[in-house]
């Protein structure tokens, strides 16, 4: 497979957008990574959605976006993986490039959760619908369950989890397509309206509004343009049971685990390599079991290493979820994926202002699905 | 309208019939057309043990709308006797005394309505023992 | 010999005493404990209604029994609180116990009596060696109107029975059914609390079913009170029940251990099936028992039992009916009750 760069990357603020519609945003997110790249056409394009149709009434996303972008008759394909059906759209986007078909594809994610449906419900459809939603659980229940496991097997203790959403918050208020750029204390997170024992409202991603798009080219076209050759070095996915008890064990995302053992292997890189991570912190001990299970810190560890600020810029020793994470930035779900690379090309960029890493080289974005059912990782690198 | 598909899935809801494989033994809940284990493609019906034990869980205070009229409810994973797991509803507890480990056994329950005009759907829950 | 072959009980956890009702309208709750003689009554959880509260009391009925369910020919509910107005009950008991499916099913209904009726065709249809076995349930989740008398009393449970004529633990001699038209208590369809005619309730219709019924029980057995060890009559509330045995010659004594409506309430359907299983889970063999039903509208279904040596093996294969009486109660206030009951209008 040849060399893929990423050229452009362009998104909308993350938040309540109720002046726009799903197209609106889409647009904007995918014209302002057109206008980044440089480029004056795309061959092919993947919109990254969960569930437009259960959200705003509208299947079939690729059509309709390539329409509304103004780029028919090109290939256009709606992907799905959850909440990582931006990594996913990522990575066929990456495909198509490495594979030699295509030049330039647009890589985009999108989701529009404010326009009424019950988000609860919907959300849910990411677990097993006949034998975990139908008993009542919801997707902050499923986490409050592994968050209970990690609890009472490795002493993970409520402050730790809180220390997650802290350092998200902090990040977020440097990003200014941040949902939330207010900062928060880990007193405000522990005393914020129980959701799901024991989850509080301030450990749980916002339902958020939002588009994010990256333009992935050849080698041959970034070089013609002039671009930093940001390279996408690993593309790695995984798949777990939809059902968390199903798994064997709660504590260790298995499709994260398997996702990252591909990726390094692909990349020829090691999680100390790494300048900084993106992961996917849907719920504060997401960030924490992630952490764990790419390998950046030991088994257990991982609400340690919040706690002790391993995973703030500042400490400098692996910057977790610099954007913000989902916790400040924002969860348009199908966005999301989209939304860590962009963060990932930024700081390889050197673009990343208050945020910047400094000497960002090594980047890994880490994407997921439900309860960690599917899993899709990236690494990106600059030389 | 999930009349079709809830009764599909009454041997399950209702009297807990599992697949076990005839190869290695393995039961699925609910039953499988492919083993996870060893992928084997032939089982038989078994029924599951309804005593277990609470490996954990969760009280859902925000929940769909669906589900809203029950808030705060326990909902956690329960290892049956013979060792499948299962998600369920604990019910008739006082949710803020529960802890993980505790005995079970599993009820029939009303677990959801389609509607105020659809049908009643019928399921399992734990209770403690 | 046909009877009773197995039995089981079943109430809900939750309760809610007749004073915390009381003071929710204004009442005297010693007066009204006085005059109904009622302390607390239980409460359905949200997640039970009738068809659970049977599933579970026919659970116990066949772990007393021991038989093959598929060998049960017939399952008939009564209830006045069926979860469908069209739609059996049982077709959902007997999928969730694993009877049938070549077996009879039908949902009886007529007031507090519907769980004696379904109990008297269970039996007949053994009698007529129609079948080998057959069950007879009674469950209720009754309304009772905010206010009214008669939300001090409406509670939930149920008792079921398996009839049949081999390893008889409690041997049907006699029974009884005396009916008339009377406008006592009724509810017109799509209403959602039923109505009663006050003081007419009593004697035009509770007693003079029960004491018809009872009557030509006695005289059809020859045998006269005394002659009993227990005695239990349907209990709307704590007096007439005791004022029913009264009149026909029991003892305080005799009504006791099936007299358990004061901290039960009153389980329509399932009412003196309940103080039968009280009574079958301490009976002795050779203990006999007398039991009259009533449903409003009206009739009586009576019952005289001869228990035999078979009890004693099958009271402990499930929990007596005082274990849930009595087991850890969770009591509400009238709110959490209101809600519960589905007394609030919801935005739906």
């Amino acid at each position: 497979m040849r060399d893929v760069v990423v050229i452009g990357a362009g998104m909308t603020k993350f938040g309540e957008l109720w002046g726009q519609s799903i197209k609106d945003i889409f647009v904007e997110a995918a014209l302002k990574a057109i206008e980044d790249a440089g480029v004056d056409h795309i061959d092919s394009m993947y919109v990254g959605a969960m569930s437009s149709g259960l959200f705003v009434g509208q299947e079939h996303l690729g059509a309709v976006m390539a329409d509304y972008l103004g780029v028919n008759p090109i290939p256009a394909t709606h992907v799905e993986s959850a909440c990582a059906s931006g990594g996913a759209a990522f990575r066929q986007a990456f495909f198509e490039v490495a594979s030699g078909a295509s030049e330039i594809v647009l890589a985009s994610g999108v989701e529009k959760m404010t326009d009424g449906a019950d988000v609860t419900e919907v959300l849910a459809t990411a677990a097993d619908q006949e034998y975990e939603v139908y008993h009542g659980i919801t997707f902050p229940g499923l986490y409050a369950l592994i968050a209970r496991a990690h609890m009472e097997q490795f002493g993970t203790t409520r402050e730790q989890l809180a220390a997650v959403a802290v350092k998200n918050h902090r990040n977020g208020s440097k990003n200014p397509n941040a949902q939330f750029r207010n900062e928060v204390t880990v007193e405000q997170v522990m005393k914020s309206t129980m959701v799901a024992d024991p989850l509080r409202l301030l450990d749980c991603s916002p339902v958020s509004d939002g588009a994010a798009a990256v333009i992935v080219a050849s080698m041959d076209v970034a070089k013609k343009l002039k671009r930093n050759p940001i390279r996408v070095i690993a593309s790695a996915q995984a798949s777990d049971t939809i059902a968390l008890h199903g798994r064997k064990t709660l504590t260790t995302l298995n499709s994260v685990v398997k996702a990252a053992e591909k990726a390094y292997k692909m990349a020829d890189k090691k999680p100390k390599d790494m300048n900084l991570v993106e992961v996917h912190d849907c719920f504060t001990i997401a960030e924490i079991v992630a952490t764990e299970d790419l390998g950046l810190f030991e088994k257990g560890k991982g609400g340690e290493a919040a706690a002790n600020g391993w995973t703030s810029i500042e400490c400098k020793m692996i910057p977790v979820n610099t954007s913000g994470g989902l916790k400040s930035k924002g969860h348009p779900v199908g966005a999301t994926g989209i939304a860590q690379i962009i963060e990932l090309y930024e700081q390889l960029n050197g673009t990343a202002g208050a945020r910047q890493v400094p000497n960002a080289h090594v980047a890994m974005a880490q994407n997921m699905g439900g309860s960690g059912a599917s899993c899709v990782i990236h690494i990106l690198e600059v030389k | 309208m999930i009349t079709a598909r809830y009764h599909r899935e009454i041997p399950q809801r209702y009297r807990l019939e599992a697949s076990k494989c005839s190869k290695c033994g393995h039961t699925a809940f609910p039953p499988r057309l492919v083993c996870p284990e060893c992928k084997g493609k032939t089982f038989e019906t078994v029924k599951l043990n309804d005593e277990g034990k609470l490996i954990t869980f969760t009280v859902v205070r925000v929940s769909s709308d669906k589900f809203s009229k029950q808030t705060p409810f326990a909902v956690g994973i329960v290892e049956l006797n013979g060792g499948v797991k299962i998600t369920t509803q604990i019910t008739d507890a006082d949710v803020d005394e529960l802890k993980t480990g505790q005995s079970v056994k599993l009820v029939f329950r009303k677990i959801q309505d389609d509607g105020k005009a659809g049908i009643h759907c019928y399921g399992y829950k734990a209770i403690t023992t | 010999m046909i009877g009773i072959v197995g039995y089981g009980a079943y109430l809900p956890r939750y309760r809610i005493k007749s004073e915390v009702i009381a003071h929710q309208w204004g009442a005297d709750p010693e007066a009204i404990q006085r005059g109904l003689m009622l302390s607390e009554k239980t409460v359905p959880g949200q997640d039970e209604d009738t068809i659970t509260i049977s599933v579970a009391a026919a659970k116990n009925a066949l772990s007393r029994a021991q038989i093959n369910p598929k060998e049960i020919g017939a399952v008939y509910i009564g209830s006045e609180s069926h979860p469908y107005a069209v739609k059996p009950s049982g077709t959902i008991l007997i999928d969730a116990l694993g009877i049938g499916p070549h077996v009879h099913v039908a949902s009886y209904e007529f007031a507090c009596k519907a769980g004696t009726e379904a109990m008297y065709v269970a039996y007949s249809h053994v009698k007529a060696g129609e079948m080998k076995y057959a069950m007879g349930i009674g469950a209720d989740t009754s309304q009772g109107a905010p206010g009214d008398a008669l939300e001090y009393s409406a509670s939930a449970g149920g008792a079921a029975f398996i009839m049949g004529n081999q390893r008889v633990a409690a041997e049907i001699l006699y029974t009884h059914s005396y009916t008339s038209d009377t406008p006592d208590f009724w509810r017109r369809e799509g209403e959602m609390y039923p109505r009663h005619a006050g003081r007419f309730t009593g004697d035009p219709a509770y007693f003079k079913h029960v004491m018809g019924a009872g009557k030509a029980l006695l005289e059809k057995s020859k045998l006269s009170p005394k002659d009993f060890a227990y005695a239990v009559f349907h209990m709307p509330n704590g007096k007439f029940p005791q004022e029913a045995g009264k009149r026909l010659g029991f003892t305080k004594q005799q009504l006791e251990v099936g007299w358990i409506v004061p901290w039960m309430g009153n389980t329509y359907s399932g009412s003196s099936p309940t103080g039968l299983t009280a009574i079958l889970d301490v009976a002795k063999p050779g203990d006999l028992i007398f039991m009259v039903s009533f449903g409003s509208g009206a009739g009586s279904d009576g019952f005289i039992f001869r228990v035999t040596d078979e009890i004693t093996k099958v009271q402990d294969r499930a929990p007596k009916t005082r274990d849930y009486l009595d087991r850890s109660k969770i009591y509400l206030n009238y709110g959490e009750y209101a809600k519960f009951r589905n007394k609030i209008k919801l935005n739906d």
